[in-house]
């Protein structure tokens, strides 16, 4: 039997209760989808993988379900949005990014068609059901494509913000649904604006740029980094595109290092990135960075198990902190 | 990579060989009873392996393994002790999720030894919830995403032709497998370049993740539509092994030949049989027992 999930994630020495975003996630747009008829739910065999079953109860013609084959179930969202409805594309984050990359080039971010992308248990969240079936490589596949958002909510709130947005403001999206679980990090009354990351926690010293499923990882860091006199300020990158530059070049000049963490692979989502920009910002600082994702093909573990394995853990992040800051 | 690739074991290769000498001097009725008793061997296998690893697809593997074992046991061409020998036949399990059901039948043939079956998806085990090529030996190609088993087999079967070797490619899909468009792409490939050293199998277990195949997007009349794409089609009871023994000789007609084998996702354990939630359930300590009393 594979290690079970812990239940809470302990910051600063309090352990708080995780959730599994699906959930907020098919709630929202069940309570959006009464008002606004334009709602509709596109899937891949996966009506129970993405949690719309509720949603199928309820607006049983509004569930399209294309069977297994994802290239068509992108262009079938591009149809319904073409038509003016509001197609929530919902697959597992390999299959959607992966087998239908072109679909989401060509007929979503190219025809600027207000398609929103879900995808479902990004990340490593199939631990070991191995590469095939996580989605680390979405932030760069993705960030290569001109004209499409990318968000990687990090809690319910967001989920639920990024659902919101996508309905008042229909675009080409890309938004992360996770489902290995994560507490709830954004503060009250936060704003969700389109471009924006969120500072979840100010600081001097060194800024840790983290997103999705990491920023909770994030906090614990910098609890950890003050007990030690090294003071955090962490991001919440919630969008990947588009990127907030002020932010990355006020945290290239505010503090004398950046750390950047992502459940992602490092050769293209948010490290290089901000790694870009603070290469080749005239505004920018160039302070030392250190960049934290995953590198390789997995091997047989849980999703906490390939954390660890890949550094994705609060430890590593304080000790690249320090590492960085004695660069500076 | 992580490890190295699995050690054959010399011992299961001898016990398997030893069948397959047997097996080729038996009657067809005789071969039948003989690859139905080691099918529900690996039934067991099958059962105990999901079980210590608390994950996996039991209905899939269920369905599917008789075609496997009547495959690894009276049909291919090949050897477990040298397993990447270019003059073998291709096996290819593009339903990479039934991952369980290709271990324990390769383990029976000595690939590797048996006794890393309980690593399955345990940490760093070269058992992964889908095969991986350059960790497990008789592993074609890393499989998992559905559709691409296929197109890879084309491959094979078209180098076999241009390398002048007699080998011949096999291939099994999941019939919800066979929405991906990408499957009738290598199926007009496969025709158009006539390869009548292709099998291509359906598992027809006419179940897929969330519900029948029927009721998400329809197959049916699959034999038509592979007809049409120029396949000789041989339908079967795929739990029939007189019929699965018949079904896997060569092309008659110089067409790929397609398989459309009606499987019973779950074959063998009456409370998993066609029921969709056994797609990737797993069953509790009481349910393995009483499943494995079902097979003894
Ligand atoms: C490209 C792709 N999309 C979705 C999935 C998720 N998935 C895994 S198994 C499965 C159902 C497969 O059904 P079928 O092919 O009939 O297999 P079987 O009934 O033999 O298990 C699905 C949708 C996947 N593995 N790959
Ligand atoms: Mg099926």
């Amino acid at each position: 039997m594979s290690a079970p999930t812990p239940n809470s994630y302990n910051i600063a020495g309090e352990d708080l209760p995780v959730f599994d975003n699906r959930v907020a996630f098919a709630e929202k747009l069940i309570e959006l989808a009464r008002k606004d008829s334009r709602i509709v739910a596109v899937v891949n065999d996966s009506v129970g993988s993405s949690n719309l079953g509720a949603f199928r109860e309820e607006f049983p013609d509004r569930l399209i379900n294309v069977g297994i084959a994802e290239q068509n179930m992108v262009g079938v969202g591009a149809g319904l949005a073409n038509a003016g409805m509001i197609p929530f594309v919902c697959a597992a984050g390999p299959f959607l990014s992966g087998r239908a990359t072109e679909q989401v080039k060509a007929d979503v971010a190219y025809s600027q068609l207000p398609v929103i992308l879900c995808a479902m248990s990004p990340g490593m969240a199939y631990g070991e059901l191995g590469p095939t079936h996580h989605s680390v490589e979405d932030l760069s596949w993705m960030r290569a494509l001109p004209g499409l958002d990318i968000i990687v909510p990090a809690d319910e709130q967001q989920i639920r913000d990024a659902v919101e947005a996508a309905v008042a403001n229909p675009r080409p999206m890309y938004i992360r649904v996770g489902r290995h679980k994560v507490p709830n990090t954004t503060p009250a009354g936060a704003k969700f604006e389109r471009g924006k990351f969120v500072t979840v926690r100010e600081g001097s010293d060194v800024s840790i740029i983290a997103t999705g499923s990491m920023v909770s990882r994030a906090l614990s860091a910098a609890a950890t980094l003050a007990e030690q006199g090294v003071s955090a300020r962490v991001l919440n990158a919630t969008f990947i595109a588009p990127l907030d530059q002020q932010a990355i070049i006020d945290a290239s000049t505010g503090t004398r290092a950046i750390v950047t963490v992502e459940e992602a692979n490092v050769s293209g989502g948010l490290g290089a990135a901000v790694a870009s920009l603070v290469a080749t910002s005239p505004e920018a600082g160039r302070v030392p960075m250190a960049i934290i994702g995953t590198n390789d093909w997995s091997p047989t573990l849980s999703t906490d198990g390939l954390y660890e394995h890949f550094g994705l853990t609060a430890a590593n992040i304080v000790a690249k902190a320090k590492e960085v800051l004695s660069r500076a | 990579m992580s490890q190295a690739k699995l050690a054959a074991n010399p011992a299961a290769i001898a016990t398997w060989q030893a069948f397959r000498d047997q097996f080729a001097k038996a009657n067809l009725q005789e071969r039948a009873a003989m690859l139905k008793n080691r099918a529900d061997l690996s039934r067991r296998g099958i059962i105990t392996t999901i079980e210590s690893a608390g994950q996996g697809h039991i209905g899939g593997d269920l369905s599917v393994i008789d075609v496997m074992t009547t495959l690894f046991y009276g049909v291919l061409n090949i050897n477990p002790a040298n397993p990447t020998d270019n003059n073998r036949d291709r096996f290819i399990l593009s339903k990479g999720h039934c991952s369980a059901a290709l271990y324990v039948t390769l383990a029976s043939a000595g690939f590797f030894s048996e006794s890393e079956l309980p690593t399955f998806m345990q940490p760093y085990s070269a058992l992964n919830g889908h095969p991986n090529r350059n960790k497990v030996p008789g592993v074609e190609t890393n499989t998992g995403p559905l559709g691409h088993g296929l197109p890879v087999a084309v491959g094979t079967a078209i180098a076999a032709r241009l390398q002048g070797r007699a080998d011949r490619t096999f291939v099994i899909m999941g019939d919800g497998e066979m929405q991906e468009g990408s499957n009738w792409e290598a199926l007009m490939s496969a025709s158009h370049f006539g390869l009548s050293n292709l099998t291509a199998i359906v598992d027809r277990n006419r179940l897929q993740q969330g519900a029948r195949t029927e009721d998400t997007n329809g197959l049916d009349p699959l034999d038509e539509k592979l007809e049409s794409f120029g396949l000789e089609v041989r339908m079967i009871d795929g739990h029939d092994f007189e019929a699965l023994l018949k079904a896997l000789e060569p092309s008659t007609t110089g067409k790929p030949v397609a398989i459309i084998a009606n499987t019973l996702k779950g074959k063998g354990i009456s409370f998993i049989e066609d029921r969709v939630e056994w797609h990737h359930k797993v069953p509790s300590t009481d349910q393995v027992r009483l499943a494995l009393e079902e097979l003894s």
